[in-house]
C-alpha cells in the first residue's frame, strides 16, 4: 500500500513497495500521459514534478515517497493546457510523434520555475530528455518563448 | 465485457461514428463490429459520408479520412491539407480519422495502400486523395444546385460555403451533405494547379498537437480495455534460438500473475493484472534457451564475412558505364579506401506494443503500426482466421522510423498470447531491453572504393563495391531475383525518379556482393541511402583532396548532366558561404544525394578542440521535393532527420557477441541530446513537376557532411562509425 499526493488529490494504491512511481501513475491511477521509455532514468519520457523538482518516475519506487510530497504529472500541469510552456509548445508546433513531449514539457516547466530566463547553456544542462523524432531546436525555441512571456525576440 | 464498454472505449480513441454493437450478430462475441461507410451510413443523421475520404456533419465540421499512419512526420496534416484544398472547406473545421484496414478490405480497398514508409505517405497518394476532395466538392455543389434548381456550373464553393453566383444565394456544406451523399460520385474530377493552392503548400500548424501537450493523446501503450490483462515477454536473445524450458511454477504465485505462456517457439510471456507485475515475474522466471548455432556469431565474424565480399566474384551490378578496370589501370593516380557501417536500432521512444482480443470467431488488435494492412495480415495469420474476421485499430505511433511497417513480430506475439486466453483482452508491451535485443536492424555493409584521376585531377573511373546485408532478402526474399536486391543501390541508380546517381563518370562500376547474417535487417529511416551516401560522398571528398581540387568544384565538374542534384548542392554552398572564410576554428564539409524522390544536400560546420572534442555548429540543408505540401513541417522533418542521422554518426552501433546484440538500453545505445544539436538552416526549394518525400532523404547527408568537415578540421578520415570509437585529436 502507498498513499500519494497526485495532482492535488490524495490517493491510496495497493502495490508492492518497489513498484516505480511511473507504473503506479499509469496502471493504478490511470494517468497515462507520463510515458515509459527506458526504465532506467535515461530518456526522461517519465518526467514528473515531485515538490516542483523534475523527477524521473520510472526509477523511483513508491516506497520512497510520502503523502506530503506533491506529485504533479502532465495532466495536472494546468487544467486546460494553458501553462506557459504548453502555450509556447503549441505556438511553435513543437511535437512530432509527441511521445517524449510530456516529459520534455515537465522538464522545461521545472527549469523555468527555478530559472525564469535560462541561457542556452542552462537548457543544455537541464534538458537531457531524449527525442528520437528530433524536436530539439523547437524545444529550445519554445523554452525561450515561454521564458519571454510568449513574446518572440 | 459489454458492448457499451467497448463502444465507449472506442469513442475515446476516436473510432466513433461507425461502431454498431451487436452480440447476436457476432455469435456472442461482444466486440463492436463495423458497418461499411456506404450509403446507409451516410443516410444517418449523425454521419454524412460524401465519399470514402470526406464526411461532412450537419454543423459543417469535416472529417477527413487518412489511410496512412501518423508517427510524427506530419503526414496526417499534409494529407488533410491536400483533401481540404480540393474540397474548398473551412480548415478550422477539419478533423481526421483513420479507417481500419478491415473496412478497407470490406470496401474493395477504397482507401488504397495503408503503407507508411519510404517517405511515401504523401507522394504515393496525393493524386487520389486530392481527387477524393475534388469529387466531394462537386457533389456538395451539385446538391446545392439541385435544391436551388440551377446549373451547378453557376455555383462555387469556398470555405465550406456554396454560393450561387448570379443570385448570391448561399448555403453551407453541412446543410447539403445528406443530399450530396446520395449523388453519384463524379469520375476523374480535375485537380487544381498547385500554384493556386490556398491550404496545401502553406506552413499550417499540425492538426494533432493539442492532445500531445496535455497527456491526452492515446498511444498504443496507453490503451485500456475493460477486463484487460497485461503481458511482458522475453524472446531468446540469440536470433534463431528457441525456448528449451521454463519453470512457470516458480512465478505463478507472484503478485498479479495470471498465466505464464510460451509464445511461438522462441519466447515466453507472463500475463498479469498490471504490466509492472508481469515484468517483475518475467524477470524472476527461470528460462533455459536453446541458443542454436548462431551463438557463435560475433561482430568480428560478421565483419570478416563482409570483408571477403569486397573482392568476391559474385557481385550484382547496379550501375555501369565504360570500362572501369581498364580506366583504373590507365589512371595517373589511384585512390582506394574501405568504409563500413554498423547495425542500428530504430529505438522508437514508444516500445513495441499491441492489444488483442481473440475468440474462435474473431480477432481484433489495437496497435501503433506504419502499415495497417500488413498488421491485419499478421493478425489473421496468427489468429488462424480469415482477414475478414479480423481487424486492426491503428493508434498514433510513438515513433516508427521503419520498425513498425514491414514486419509485425509483436502483433504475431500478442495474438499468440490472446489465443491462449479466449475473450480476454491482453496488452503486450516490450521492455526497452526487449526492444533493443529484438529489433530489425539497419543493415551492416562494407564498401571498397577505388577511384582513378587523370593528370588534370579529373575523375576518370570509379569502382564502388558494396558488400553486406540485403534488407529485401531478410524481409521479402521472394523479391530477390538472381541474387539482385534493387534497393541496395539507393542513390546510386543510373537514373529514375526515385534515387538516381548524381554524377557522370566516364568509367563507372557500382556492384553489390550480398552477405547476410543471422541478425535480422529492417528498413531503418533512410534505409540504404544512409550508408551509400557516406561511402560515395566521403570518397568524393577523398578524391577531391587527392586531386588537389576544391570538393565543391570537383563535384560540379561531374554534375553538368544532373541539374537538380547540382541545384541543391549549390544552394547549401551559397548559404553556408563555401569558399569564404569560416569563423575561427570552424571547418566545413559537403554532401549531396538523391533518395525517396527528392534531391538533398548539406553543408556542415564543425570544430574539433585540441583534446579531440567535436562540436557541430551548424548544418545548412537543402531539399528539392518537387512539391512542398507544408513547408514548416518539411523544416521539422529536416531538423529531425539530422538528429536521427547524427545520433547514428556520433553514437549508433549495435554490436554482436555470442549471437546477441550487446546494447540493451539508452545507457549503452546513446543518442544525441539537445546539448549536441546544431543549428539547422533548412532550404526548401520545390522545383515542381514531381513529388518527392521528405521524411528520410536528408538523414543520408548528415554523416558525410560532418565527416568531411572533420577531415577539414583534423586531417583524419573516419571510415567507420560511430565517431565515439575514434580519437579526433590532431595526428
Amino acid at each position: 500500500m502507498a498513499r500519494l499526493n497526485v495532482n492535488g488529490s490524495i490517493v491510496d494504491v495497493d502495490v508492492e513497495p518497489d513498484t516505480p512511481l511511473l507504473w503506479v501513475l499509469r496502471e493504478q491511477i490511470g494517468l497515462t500521459g507520463t510515458k515509459y521509455g527506458c526504465g532506467i532514468a535515461q530518456c526522461g519520457a517519465c518526467t514528473v514534478h515531485v515538490d516542483g523538482v523534475a523527477t524521473r518516475s520510472c526509477a523511483l519506487p513508491v516506497s520512497a515517497l510520502t503523502e506530503d510530497q506533491k506529485i504533479v504529472t502532465i495532466e495536472g500541469l494546468s487544467p486546460d493546457g494553458s501553462h506557459p510552456v504548453q502555450r509556447a509548445w503549441a505556438e511553435l508546433d513543437v511535437p512530432q510523434c509527441g511521445y517524449c513531449q510530456a516529459g520534455m514539457i515537465m522538464a522545461a516547466a521545472a527549469l523555468l520555475k527555478d530559472n525564469p530566463r535560462p541561457t542556452d547553456a542552462d537548457i543544455d544542462v537541464e534538458i537531457t530528455n531524449i527525442c528520437r523524432c528530433g524536436t530539439y531546436n523547437r524545444v529550445r525555441a519554445a523554452i525561450k518563448l515561454a521564458a519571454n512571456g510568449g513574446r518572440t525576440g | 465485457m459489454t458492448i457499451a464498454e467497448h463502444v465507449s472505449h472506442r469513442t475515446q480513441v476516436s473510432r466513433r461514428d461507425f461502431i454498431v454493437g451487436s452480440a447476436a450478430a457476432l455469435g456472442g462475441f461482444s466486440l463492436g463490429f463495423h458497418v461499411p461507410f456506404g450509403r446507409e451510413a451516410a443516410a444517418q443523421d449523425a454521419v454524412r459520408e460524401i465519399n470514402a475520404w470526406v464526411v461532412v456533419n450537419p454543423d459543417d465540421t469535416v472529417v477527413i479520412r487518412i489511410a496512412r499512419s501518423e508517427m510524427g512526420q506530419g503526414t496526417l496534416t499534409g494529407l488533410a491539407q491536400l483533401v481540404a484544398e480540393e474540397l474548398e472547406c473551412d480548415w478550422s473545421k477539419v478533423t481526421t480519422e483513420y479507417p481500419t484496414p478491415g473496412q478497407n478490405l470490406a470496401r474493395n480497398r477504397v482507401w488504397g495502400s495503408f503503407a507508411t514508409g519510404g517517405s511515401r505517405g504523401i507522394r504515393d497518394s496525393h493524386e487520389y486523395v486530392r481527387k477524393g476532395g475534388a469529387a466531394a466538392r462537386q457533389m456538395l455543389i451539385q446538391a446545392a444546385a439541385n435544391a436551388w434548381n440551377v446549373p451547378a456550373s453557376e455555383c462555387r464553393a469556398e470555405n465550406s460555403v456554396i454560393t450561387h453566383i448570379p443570385t448570391g444565394r448561399t448555403t453551407t456544406f453541412g446543410k447539403v451533405a445528406a443530399a450530396a451523399a446520395r449523388l453519384e460520385p463524379p469520375q476523374d474530377p480535375p485537380l487544381k494547379d498547385p500554384k493556386d493552392w490556398k491550404i496545401a503548400g502553406k506552413p499550417l500548424k499540425r492538426l494533432d498537437t493539442a492532445a500531445k501537450l496535455t497527456g491526452k493523446q492515446v498511444y498504443g501503450i496507453d490503451l485500456k480495455l475493460p477486463g484487460m490483462l497485461n503481458a511482458a515477454i522475453k524472446a531468446c536473445p540469440v536470433f534463431g534460438g528457441k525456448v528449451r524450458r521454463f519453470d512457470a511454477a516458480a512465478v505463478q504465485n507472484m503478485p498479479g500473475v495470471k498465466r505464464v505462456v510460451q509464445v511461438g517457439d522462441n519466447a515466453v510471456a507472463v500475463v498479469a493484472d498490471t504490466w509492472w507485475r508481469a515484468k517483475t515475474a518475467l524477470d524472476a522466471l527461470p528460462i533455459e534457451w536453446d541458443e542454436g548455432p548462431n551463438a557463435n556469431v560475433s561482430s568480428a565474424t560478421i565483419a570478416e564475412m563482409l570483408r571477403a565480399g569486397l573482392d568476391a566474384d559474385d557481385a550484382v551490378v547496379g550501375n555501369q558505364r565504360g570500362d572501369v578496370r581498364a580506366a583504373l589501370a590507365a589512371a595517373a593516380k589511384r585512390v582506394e579506401a574501405v568504409y563500413s557501417y554498423p547495425f542500428q536500432n530504430h529505438a522508437t521512444m514508444e516500445p513495441m506494443n499491441a492489444t488483442a482480443v481473440w475468440t474462435p470467431d474473431r480477432c481484433e488488435v489495437w496497435t501503433p503500426t506504419q502499415n495497417g494492412e500488413a498488421a491485419l495480415a499478421a493478425t489473421a495469420e496468427a489468429a488462424g482466421l480469415p482477414p475478414s474476421k479480423c481487424d486492426v485499430h491503428k493508434l498514433h505511433l510513438g515513433g516508427g522510423f521503419g520498425r513498425r511497417g514491414a514486419v509485425h513480430d509483436w502483433v504475431h506475439q500478442v495474438v499468440a498470447i490472446a489465443k491462449q486466453m479466449p475473450g480476454t483482452p491482453v496488452k503486450l508491451i516490450w521492455s526497452r531491453e526487449e526492444d533493443m535485443l529484438h529489433g530489425r536492424y539497419h543493415p551492416v555493409t562494407q564498401c571498397k572504393l577505388v577511384g582513378g584521376l587523370d593528370a588534370h585531377g579529373n575523375l576518370t573511373a570509379l569502382h564502388m563495391r558494396i558488400s553486406g546485408q540485403s534488407i529485401v532478402a531478410g524481409i521479402f526474399p521472394q523479391n530477390i531475383q538472381n541474387g539482385r536486391d534493387p534497393v541496395v543501390f539507393q542513390g546510386l541508380n543510373p537514373g529514375g525518379a526515385e534515387a538516381a546517381f548524381g554524377y557522370t563518370i566516364p568509367n563507372l562500376l557500382i556492384d553489390h556482393a550480398m552477405r547476410n547474417t543471422h541478425v535480422p535487417p529492417g528498413f531503418w529511416r533512410g534505409v540504404n541511402l544512409n550508408h551509400n551516401a557516406i561511402y560515395l560522398e566521403c570518397f568524393m571528398d577523398e578524391l577531391a583532396h587527392a586531386a588537389g581540387v576544391d570538393p565543391l568544384e570537383f563535384r560540379r565538374r561531374l554534375m553538368a548532366n544532373h541539374p537538380r542534384h547540382l541545384a541543391v548542392l549549390n544552394a547549401v554552398a551559397e548559404r553556408a558561404g563555401w569558399g569564404k572564410p569560416a569563423p575561427a576554428g570552424v571547418h566545413r564539409g559537403l554532401a549531396q544525394i538523391m533518395g525517396f524522390g527528392s534531391y538533398v544536400a548539406a553543408c556542415a560546420e564543425v570544430s574539433v578542440s585540441d583534446d579531440g572534442v567535436l562540436k557541430i555548429h551548424r548544418i545548412v540543408a537543402a531539399t528539392d521535393p518537387g512539391h512542398a505540401v507544408n513547408p514548416q513541417q518539411i523544416e521539422a522533418q529536416v531538423e529531425g532527420s539530422f538528429v536521427y542521422g547524427l545520433s547514428a554518426a556520433l553514437y549508433g552501433e549495435c554490436t554482436v557477441a555470442n549471437g546477441r546484440i550487446e546494447q540493451e538500453n539508452f545507457d549503452t545505445y546513446q543518442v544525441m541530446r539537445i546539448d549536441e544539436m546544431p543549428a539547422v538552416e533548412t532550404i526548401v526549394m520545390p522545383s515542381g513537376g514531381f513529388w518527392g518525400g521528405v521524411g528520410e532523404p536528408t538523414i543520408a547527408v548528415a554523416a558525410p557532411a560532418v565527416l568531411n568537415a572533420i577531415f577539414a578540421a583534423t586531417g583524419k578520415r573516419i571510415r567507420d562509425l560511430p565517431l565515439k570509437n575514434h580519437d579526433l585529436r590532431k595526428a
